[in-house]
């Protein structure tokens, strides 16, 4: 889950003739750095003679790719703004039959990865889904006027339901943490109350949905499971193909960079909106008197809510459920305890790294608050914004460049195999995540770090614990819960990480994603249900922290 | 006997702002000092240059006769005794108030740890609320379990960074004399940094008045109130309006309102080039209400203060002086009333050109 908001800085000012070590700063450029290694070698590609293969995509299919990619993220967004704006209206400012139900249920969602819902609806209305056999046997036509569900309406429509969530949720704080005082201004010039929530409300709230909304597009950009299981191809599913299927990094890396361009179009957009959240109503007091719907109106309310949250969670998890059953008493075996076991390896893993680092980058920026320090620290963090797809092929190529460099006589003396070591690695995989989800991990573990004032500090220091004492007496245990959430949100994205994982496991590396990846191209999205309830119950953990801390 | 604390003319800055210039002081045990001055002045640099915190450029701190901070050398905050109540508190969020107290008893034996979180316990009210956690409990709770963490360790010097100015006023007052009353009771030496007055005044023994990164005044809350030592003391510290006047030949002080007869103060340091020509210092005490007055004054405004009244008054010159009166003498703003001088001693300056 990408970070949503920062919290404010806290930087300590020394007087003349403290010179603090120049070693955090060199971990924050080394991170930095690290982060970055992998967009430059993909626009480093340019440098290299361009191959058959990237002619030939350039002149039949880039096109497409590009136009499919640009379509679905402004088709996803449009819709996942409309559908979240509005159902975050209903519970933020209405009353109606089961608000506080909906009002946390409509985040559910989120737990579901967007490629389980794609699988879960294609085998739902497929040709030979359960629907369509028995509408035939019902009716007795063939039904050849349905519309097939693995169309560009397919697809934005899957993604809108496992995406609308990040505006749902952003819109729904801010209508919520307004407090009534700005309503009640604008109500005393003279508005109605839906006047007052279009005129004021709606806009005090524009950029809190305009972040909803980048990730919303960072996320559609990223997606590479939903895309393949629909055989819509866009940019992320190119760049697979070019490596996989056409054995052309040049090429994988060539169509990477075009889509970094339009990602960092949306990040534009999402540090533009970022620096604008700031204006929360702080004399906010006591909620607003709710709208109370009647008439029909309140049974549309209802009818909204329930319609979104069936189609979006409680069908897909039934039918996941219902297939998971059926599949599990033959499908069940010591294969599934070794894909759970590497997954839960590779997240844990991530996930100690990613704490690490955070902690290293806290800390770092703590000493140091100047420009260079602070763009180093944003340029570190901005893997997010990076989709994984991008992320898998620039590692490799650094990786395959750092196993070139190791010289022969190296590996002669120590025995080491000829070729690939790096790359293809359990530490390109980490590598990679650890880049992907920085700033997932390193937000929580921030802002605990901005609790320690440096009063505290102080006041621990001035009782006569420094040092290492201040570290196990204030830091871990001030830092623990930040640092678990931290690690929690990274170990479940990990989990549910496709593009990253299938591009650089080592041979024989599959995980859940990787066997929901294999089962759904070869179309038994049955046999796909059982890992995916997995991923599914994992997903859940998160945002029950996340509703934890909003109450 | 010598003093706790020693400071001789330190100096420190913040990059190129020159925050400490030449500041010197000295503190005896067991004395409450207060360094009072408007907000900037340097006065919880100072604090915090005692501390350890900062360091300073030029100059010397020492505490107990030992060196401390100097231009070369700097003792760490946790090798220098001193204990330190912060303006937040910094009450460590994780711990409760029983803990927060301990926590600097480290090393010290179970029992006497103990009997030592006890008795501050006892002393502050706070026993009810030893379980709590910070964000349960009061501000004024809050002020008293961090005073009680700073004061546990048993520091040779206890400094205090403006404690009162996150409570509300009424709590401040009875805070105010019930810190004092506990330093006392522990026999702590403190210094406190302040920028309200009456806080200094409740709490302090001796106050210095701080601007400019010095120290212009340092002395007991009365001299400071009735021997300001120069223009910005004066105007700083409690009401009242500068006045022309001159100073005639045998010594005596003639203003519009009269002639004073009192003890005349000027302070030596304002001396120079000096024709006669001054200005008088009148404090709302100095000028009295009476009816039977044959000198009046207009009512410009008049401020209600419950037992008296504050009134501006416009002298027949346009110059204004301030009064405080009883509040039963009600007076309309713009009507005439009789006022007479009672001034026993003379603060005066020489005229600003």
């Amino acid at each position: 889950m990408p970070v949503i908001a920062d919290a404010p800085g806290f930087r300590t000012r020394r007087l003349r003739g403290f010179s603090p070590a120049a070693g955090w700063r060199v971990v924050l450029f080394a991170v930095a750095a690290l982060a970055s290694a992998p967009l430059a070698v993909i626009f480093a590609s340019y440098l290299t003679p361009a191959d058959d293969v990237w002619r030939h995509f350039a002149s039949t299919i880039l096109g497409e790719l590009i136009f499919n990619t640009v379509v679905l993220a402004l088709a996803v967004g449009a819709a996942s703004a409309v559908i979240g704006v509005g159902l975050a209206w209903l519970v933020a400012v209405c009353e109606f039959p089961g608000r506080r139900l909906f009002s946390w249920a409509l985040i559910l969602p989120l737990a579901i990865p967007a490629y389980v819902i794609a699988f879960v609806v294609v085998g739902l209305f497929d040709f030979t889904g359960p629907l369509q056999t028995w509408l035939r046997s019902a009716t007795g036509s063939s039904l050849t006027w349905l519309p097939e569900v693995r169309s560009r309406g397919g697809i934005i429509v899957v993604m809108t339901l496992a995406l609308y969530p990040y505006v749902y949720l952003l819109a729904r704080n801010a209508f919520r943490t307004q407090g009534k005082r700005m309503l009640e201004a604008g109500r005393i010039l003279g508005l109605s109350s839906l006047g007052a929530f279009v005129h004021v409300a709606l806009p005090m709230a524009r950029p809190w949905i305009a972040a909803g909304l980048s990730l919303v597009l960072m996320e559609t950009l990223a997606d590479f499971g939903a895309v393949s299981v629909f055989n819509y191809d866009t940019l992320t599913i190119g760049i697979y193909k070019a490596w996989y299927g056409l054995f052309s990094l040049t090429a994988a890396s060539q169509i990477a960079s075009i889509l970094v361009l339009v990602a960092l179009v949306v990040l534009l957009l999402e540090q533009y909106t970022r620096s604008r959240m700031r204006f929360t109503g702080s004399g906010a007091s006591g909620e607003a008197p709710r709208m109370v719907l009647t008439g029909w109106h309140r049974w549309a309310a209802v009818g909204a809510c329930s319609a979104v949250l069936a189609a979006a969670f409680v069908i897909p998890v039934v039918q996941l459920v219902i297939w998971a059953a059926r599949i599990a008493a033959e499908d069940l075996d010591a294969r599934y305890l070794s894909y759970l076991w590497r997954t839960l390896f590779l997240a844990g893993l991530a996930a100690a790294a990613v704490c690490g680092v955070s902690l290293l980058l806290g800390y770092a920026t703590r000493k140091h608050g100047d420009l260079a320090s602070r763009l180093a620290l944003r340029v570190a963090t901005l893997g997010y914004a990076v989709p994984g797809a991008v992320l898998a092929v620039g590692i490799f190529i650094c990786f395959a460049w750092l196993d070139s460099r190791i010289p022969d006589w190296l590996r002669e003396t120590t025995g080491l195999p000829p070729g690939a070591l790096l790359q293809g690695s359990v530490l390109a995989m980490v590598t990679a995540y650890l880049i992907r989800f920085l700033a997932v991990g390193f937000g929580p573990i921030e802002s605990a770090l901005h609790r320690i004032t440096r009063s505290v500090e102080e006041a621990a220091v001035s009782l006569g614990q420094a040092g290492w004492r201040l570290v196990a007496r204030i830091h871990l245990p001030m830092l623990r819960r930040g640092m678990a959430a931290g690690a929690i949100l990274v170990f479940v994205d990990v989990m549910k990480e496709m593009p990253i994982t299938l591009m650089t496991r080592p041979f024989g590396w599959d995980t859940l994603a990787v066997r929901i990846f294999e089962l759904t191209s070869e179309g038994q999205w049955e046999r796909a249900a059982l890992p995916a309830v997995v991923l599914v119950i994992a997903g859940v953990v998160p945002l029950v922290q996340l509703t934890r801390a909003s109450e | 006997m010598n003093p706790l604390i020693e400071i001789d003319s330190i100096h420190a800055a913040y990059g190129d702002h020159q925050v400490i210039a030449g500041l010197s002081l000295r503190l005896q045990s067991g004395d409450i000092g207060c360094l009072l001055g408007p907000s900037g002045c340097g006065k919880t640099t100072v604090l915090r240059c005692i501390a350890g915190f900062e360091r300073i450029n030029d100059g010397e701190i020492r505490l107990s006769g030992q060196t401390v901070s100097s231009d070369r050398m700097h003792v760490a905050p946790e090798g220098r005794r001193v204990g330190m109540v912060f303006q937040d508190y910094a009450l460590f969020p994780h711990l409760t108030v029983e803990q927060n107290i301990g926590f600097g008893l480290r090393g010290v034996e179970m029992a006497a740890k103990v009997s030592r979180i006890e008795e501050l316990l006892e002393i502050t009210g706070l026993g009810p609320t030893r379980g709590s956690y910070p964000h349960e409990l009061s501000g004024g709770q809050q002020q008293r379990v961090a005073l009680a963490r700073a004061l546990a360790p048993k520091p040779e010097l206890l400094l205090l960074d403006e404690p009162f100015s996150n409570l509300d006023v009424e709590l401040r007052e009875r805070l105010s004399l019930e810190v004092r009353d506990i330093l006392k009771q522990q026999h702590s030496t403190a210094l406190m940094v302040t920028h309200d007055q009456h806080e200094a005044f409740a709490v302090a023994d001796e106050i210095g008045i701080m601007a400019d990164g010095r120290i212009q005044q340092w002395d007991t809350a009365y001299n400071i109130y009735h021997r300001p030592a120069n223009r910005f003391v004066a105007d700083f510290v409690g009401q009242g309006v500068f006045i022309p006047g001159t100073i005639g030949g045998s010594g005596h002080v003639e203003i519009e309102l009269g002639i004073l007869n009192g003890e005349i103060h000027l302070p030596a340091a304002s001396c120079g080039y000096f024709n006669g020509e001054i200005d008088v210092l009148l404090r709302p005490d100095d000028v009295v209400h009476d009816d039977t007055s044959t000198m009046k004054a207009t009512v410009a405004h008049k401020a209600f203060r419950g037992a008296e009244i504050l009134y501006t008054l416009r002298l027949p010159s346009g110059s204004k002086v301030l009064a405080l009166v009883p509040s039963h003498h009600n007076h309309a703003l713009g009507a005439d009333i009789g006022i007479r001088l009672e001034a026993d001693h003379v603060i005066a300056f020489p005229r600003r050109q």
